[in-house]
């Protein structure tokens, strides 16, 4: 009986249409835009003016604040711009817009692709390089790996869970990231695990990729305190507490972190980037991105440096189909849909995909025949119906006793709801307003 | 047979004058002393419950009002000033003065004027919609029109006008309780006072991107050119972010801005038409000034599509002189009758 | 590129499950035992089917229409479930005017009184067969025996056994009238769709199977009925029918795997399910052994269904993170 976590979860089609394809290098873009928030927290402060020359993983912009980032150039060549321009989501965010000239990378980055093993680094100095390179969670949140890093005084980490779950349907970067670069990845692992001193890492990989897990398994073999554990599929397994949950069989509490339990969480592609980061000075400029979809013809992955556009993407793979109705930067569970495709690749995208019109708009709304499917997907144990009724009606105090704070908003509930409503929607702005509310009364 | 019903019938009695003490004693004990002129106030307050004071409803707002000794803080939107000074002097207290305000919308950017340039297919709601990206349009400012100030709006006062997909408000019904304006996720909607005669002068727009920017996506946008800024005589328009803004409280309702900007995004709401004579006493024969007149009802939308339409004509004659500094009080009657007045404009096009 | 994208919230993808399918995969389960009540009462159950979801269409559509004023709902099924499902409650051999009474009430009292699909506190079909039952107690309870030529009305086993211990006969007289397989399989008295327990198991795996519904209310229902009854008959067998007679006669497996699972009408998480199948057998055979009524499944669902809101207010599901970790 394979592991997986306890309370909910759904088995939407898995659709990875792109696992069979390597990761293929993706040509230098004519230009790039680097937004400055690519992160959760402050958005990072720019270090760079029009006209300036830069390199591959030179600083163009440090982290303002403790939870925040550095961001660093992703190719060389001329800033052309420091001003607002539109993300994928339309929303213009303070970005560093490059002319690309030639590909001239920063001395101090070792290109080779000797495999470094030996780190002699304390664990503060693997922090700070950690912090230096500017990584972030790769599996999509983006929170600054090293202040997950850093564990609060009074708390010890004991587990290390590296998540290679890749549970949303569609996407293939961290399988394939897995299947090419797993030496690196372990490399990395072992680093993290210096980095929070703890004795055991686990490696959660979910069952529907079986290639994964013995390649995996079996560079795992050379480090003792590494295990390779296969999951059940089910989604939302790669949610940081439903993958505790499966792995080490430990509830974060409601309202807590998953180092009160004595866990540390990160994705594999962060690892691969913290293995590039402290053993070959490479900030985290560039990152496997999956481009898929039914209708494109050949959904491959590639590695793409930061900033480049959707578009390019796009148009790599064949163009955007003729019956294309929605593009989503992500999964199709937690994944933001695209309104603007001229919007760049940030170290947060793991995937972009496109939808046939068919699937892209949603069914007609029908009245809740409260048959329960809500509650019983819902991984966190929460009543969806229930707050998404209190949120409509603006009953914003009374839902917090209800818990919306501890929506992970998986989206399990609207993929659900016979009557598709839209249950999401509603209570992540009932879970907002509650948070103001909790927010103020402190 | 007798005596049993007798017996019930005492029994019952008993009972009941028992449980008439035990409850006379009981409400004694736990009597909480309360005001009795929290009652009064509350009655003099208008009951909407809106909220629009702070307070959770009106009682609340009673109890406030009765309990602190300063009420200059506390203010009725609802009642207004006649009502705060009933209060005051019943609790013989000083209110404090206010003006009375109206909700104004700040984005004119319909659907003909803003093209769309995808489609929002989520749930309905503002709040949701500006939660998740930009909008519809490729303003990132303007309304996006799904309608959470109608529902936020205790009075029905404010309605999304299918046609051109913004709201209206109805300044009859408006009590300024600002409802709508925390309800708006781009803060479009501001509390702005009434006005003399209810004539109000306001840049319809809220779009801080740079002009070209703000060009491409709506026609009827503020572009920040600043031409406003420089014509004001009064010093009351302010240019910030690229975005123009009138202070209410420096405005004299001249509407020399309101020919002077290019695109618009200025709106005079209840004056009378320009007089045709100005035009004529140029000698250049200027149209009916910029009737850009935003209708106090729900404008047909004809009327609106029509009123915009000289935007280019000023364009061409933004050196002319204009001439009315101080609106003229002749058109008293027409006031009182938008509708008339609204077939005025009409014709004279 | 010139065509506008849709945008909208995560998720994007859905489930293929809707409402009208739901309501469909219900119709399709009840299609064995619908098979095997041709088998015994002829044509005529087709009929009586037929008759009924042809009257809660009619009703639905026409309040839809003319009272609330809401577009055709219809298509969602619900409407046509209540209509078979209240077949499924009558004899073969009623009148078609009583059908139609009984369509009506369910549709309108039973459900869109309270605002249509979503909205009823009680189980529509469940509302006109006990409407009936007051009403018509006669034409309710008179039943065909099945494969009898004369058509002379008999009696459901559970109504048999009632009337002959107020005899004063003993069980063990009574019972070997009955043998368990014919009870399973559907030879004995009684209404449409309470007869064939055996064809309505059948449905409950294809709807378990569908995952339309889940195991826990029909088995709550079920094992309360079978553990109390089997107490009583424990305590002594002379007087109390064993427990696998209780749960083959009567709408025993109808209700506890077709009406008490109404989706509108049942407790929304697993611990207010446990509760309300608890109640709902307990109730059924309190009224079974000592209430007036031979059958008591129908009135336990609508009193269980009064106290669902209750339930729903103080039972919560099993939430993330409030265990204590070990």
């Amino acid at each position: 009986m394979l592991r997986t976590f306890k309370i909910g979860g759904i088995h939407p089609c898995d659709n990875k249409l792109s696992k069979s394809s390597s990761i293929e290098v993706f040509p230098l873009p004519a230009k790039v835009v680097i937004p400055l928030s690519q992160h959760i927290g402050a958005p990072a402060s720019p270090v760079v003016a029009k006209g300036d020359k830069v390199k591959v993983g030179t600083l163009i912009a440090t982290a303002a604040g403790f939870v925040s980032s550095n961001i660093h150039s992703s190719v060389s060549g001329t800033v052309a711009a420091v001003d607002m321009v539109p993300d994928t989501a339309g929303i213009r965010k303070m970005s560093v817009t490059i002319n690309v000239g030639g590909d001239e990378w920063e001395e101090s980055i070792d290109r080779s692709d000797i495999l470094v093993k030996e780190c002699n680094l304390s664990s503060k100095e693997i922090i700070d390089k950690i912090a230096a390179a500017g990584i972030v969670g790769m599996g999509g949140a983006t929170f600054p790996t090293q202040v997950k890093l850093s564990v609060p005084p009074g708390k010890k980490a004991e587990y290390l869970i590296i998540n290679g779950v890749e549970c949303e349907p569609y996407l293939t970067s961290d399988h394939r990231v897995m299947l090419e670069k797993a030496e690196q990845v372990m490399v990395g692992v072992d680093i993290l695990c210096k980095a929070l001193d703890v004795k055991k890492a686990y490696i959660g990989i979910e069952n529907n990729k079986p290639d994964a897990i013995a390649h995996m398994s079996k560079v795992a073999a050379a480090y003792p305190h590494i295990t390779v554990v296969p999951l059940k599929v089910q989604y939302p397994q790669g949610g940081e507490k439903q993958l505790i949950d499966a792995v080490i069989n430990r509830q974060v509490p409601s309202g807590g972190l998953p180092i009160d339990v004595g866990a540390v969480v990160q994705n594999v592609g962060t690892a691969l980037a913290v293995y590039e980061a402290v053993q070959k000075n490479k900030p985290l400029f560039e990152r496997v991105v999956t481009v898929t979809g039914k209708n494109l013809p050949t959904p491959k992955n590639f590695l793409v440096r930061i900033g480049t556009p959707v578009s390019a993407l796009l148009a790599q793979c064949g163009g955007v189909p003729e019956n294309t109705g929605k593009i989503i930067n992500g999964g199709p569970m937690m994944g933001r849909a695209i309104a603007n495709i001229e919007g760049t690749i940030t170290k947060g995208s793991s995937g972009i995909l496109t939808m046939e019109e068919k699937e892209a708009v949603r069914g007609e709304e029908s009245p809740c025949i409260r048959c329960s499917k809500c509650v019983s997907v819902c991984p966190m144990g929460l009543e969806p119906y229930l707050l998404c009724v209190m949120s409509k009606k603006g009953l914003f105090a009374e839902m917090e006793e209800h818990k919306p704070t501890d929506c992970i908003e998986c989206g399990s509930c609207a993929y659900t709801c016979p009557a598709h409503i839209p249950l999401l929607d509603f209570i992540r702005i009932g879970k907002g307003e509650v948070m103001k509310i909790i927010r103020s009364r402190k | 047979m007798n005596e049993t019903l007798l017996f019930t019938i005492l029994t019952l009695c008993v009972l009941g004058v028992l449980a008439a003490l035990i409850l006379y004693f009981v409400a004694q004990k736990f009597k909480v002393y309360e005001d009795p002129r929290i009652d009064e106030v509350e009655k003099m307050l208008p009951g909407a419950n809106c909220g629009g004071c702070g307070f959770p409803g009106c009682r609340g707002m009673a109890d406030a009002l009765v309990k602190s000794e300063n009420i200059d803080a506390l203010y009725c939107p609802v009642g207004g000033s006649n009502t705060m000074k009933g209060i005051a002097a019943f609790l013989g207290k000083e209110a404090a003065e206010k003006e009375p305000q109206v909700a104004v919308i700040r984005c004119s950017g319909s659907c003909d004027k803003r093209p769309k340039t995808n489609v929002y297919n989520g749930a309905k709601r503002c709040s949701i919609a500006a939660s998740l990206y930009s909008g519809e349009t490729g303003c990132s400012f303007g309304c996006l029109g799904f309608g959470d100030c109608e529902l936020a709006c205790s009075f029905g006062a404010i309605k999304i006008n299918p046609v051109t997909g913004l709201p209206e408000v109805d300044e009859e019904k408006c009590t300024a309780c600002g409802a709508c304006v925390k309800a708006c996720p781009k803060m479009i909607i501001e509390l702005r006072k009434k006005g003399v005669k209810n004539r109000r002068v306001f840049v319809s727009c809220v779009n801080k991107d740079k002009g070209a920017v703000t060009r491409k996506a709506c026609s009827v946008g503020c572009i920040g050119c600043g031409k406003c800024v420089k014509t004001c005589p009064f010093g009351a328009i302010t240019l910030e972010n690229n975005l123009a803004y009138i202070d209410p409280a420096k405005c004299k309702l001249c509407r020399k801005c309101v020919a002077e900007c290019p695109t618009g995004a200025i709106h005079e709401v209840n004056f009378p038409p320009r007089p045709p004579k100005a035009a004529a006493e140029t000698g250049e024969g200027v149209k009916p000034a910029a009737p850009k007149t935003d209708k106090p009802q729900a404008a047909s939308p004809k009327a609106s599509v029509e009123t915009v339409k000289p935007v280019e004509e000023k364009l061409v004659e933004k050196e002319k002189p204009v001439r009315n500094v101080e609106p003229v009080s002749e058109t008293e009657t027409v006031k009182t009758q938008p509708a008339e007045k609204e077939d005025q404009v009409k014709t004279q096009e | 590129m010139d065509k506008k994208l849709v945008v909208s919230p995560s998720p994007h993808i859905h489930s293929s499950v809707s409402t009208p399918r739901l309501m469909s995969d219900v119709i399709i389960a009840l299609i064995p035992a619908f098979i095997v009540s041709v088998i015994f009462y002829g044509f005529s159950s087709v009929i009586v089917t037929a008759i009924a979801v042809v009257s809660c269409l009619l009703a639905e559509y026409l309040i839809q229409r003319f009272i609330l004023k809401g577009k055709n709902t219809l298509m969602d099924y619900s409407a046509a479930v209540t209509g078979v499902l209240l077949a499924f409650n009558l004899p073969a051999t009623i009148p078609w005017w009583i059908i139609v009474i009984g369509s009506v009430v369910a549709i309108g009292v039973g459900k869109m009184s309270f605002g249509g699909l979503g909205r009823n506190p009680f189980n529509p079909a469940l509302v006109g067969r006990v409407f009936l039952l007051i009403s018509f107690p006669v034409q309710m309870t008179s039943f065909t025996l099945p494969n009898s030529v004369d058509a002379t009305s008999g009696a459901t086993p559970l109504s048999f056994v009632k009337q002959a211990l107020a005899k004063g006969e003993s069980l063990s007289e009574i019972m070997p009238n009955f043998n368990s397989f014919d009870l399973f399989l559907g030879d004995k008295g009684g209404s449409l769709g309470e007869i064939a327990a055996g064809a309505l198991l059948l449905g409950f795996v294809y709807l378990l199977w569908r995952k339309v519904i889940t195991w826990h209310i029909p088995v709550y229902i079920l094992g309360t009925m079978f553990i109390f009854s089997g107490i009583l008959w424990m305590v002594d067998p002379e007087q109390f029918v064993n427990p696998l007679f209780q749960i083959l006669t009567g709408g025993a497996i109808l209700g506890a795997v077709y009406m008490a699972t109404d989706y509108v009408t049942s407790p929304m998480n697993p611990k207010g399910m446990l509760i309300y199948g608890v109640g709902i057998g307990v109730i059924t055979i309190l009224i079974r052994v000592w209430g007036a009524y031979p059958e008591g499944i129908s009135f336990a669902i609508l009193i269980m269904n009064a106290v669902v809101p209750l339930i729903n207010k103080y039972t919560r599901p099993r939430r993330f993170g409030i265990v204590k970790s070990k």
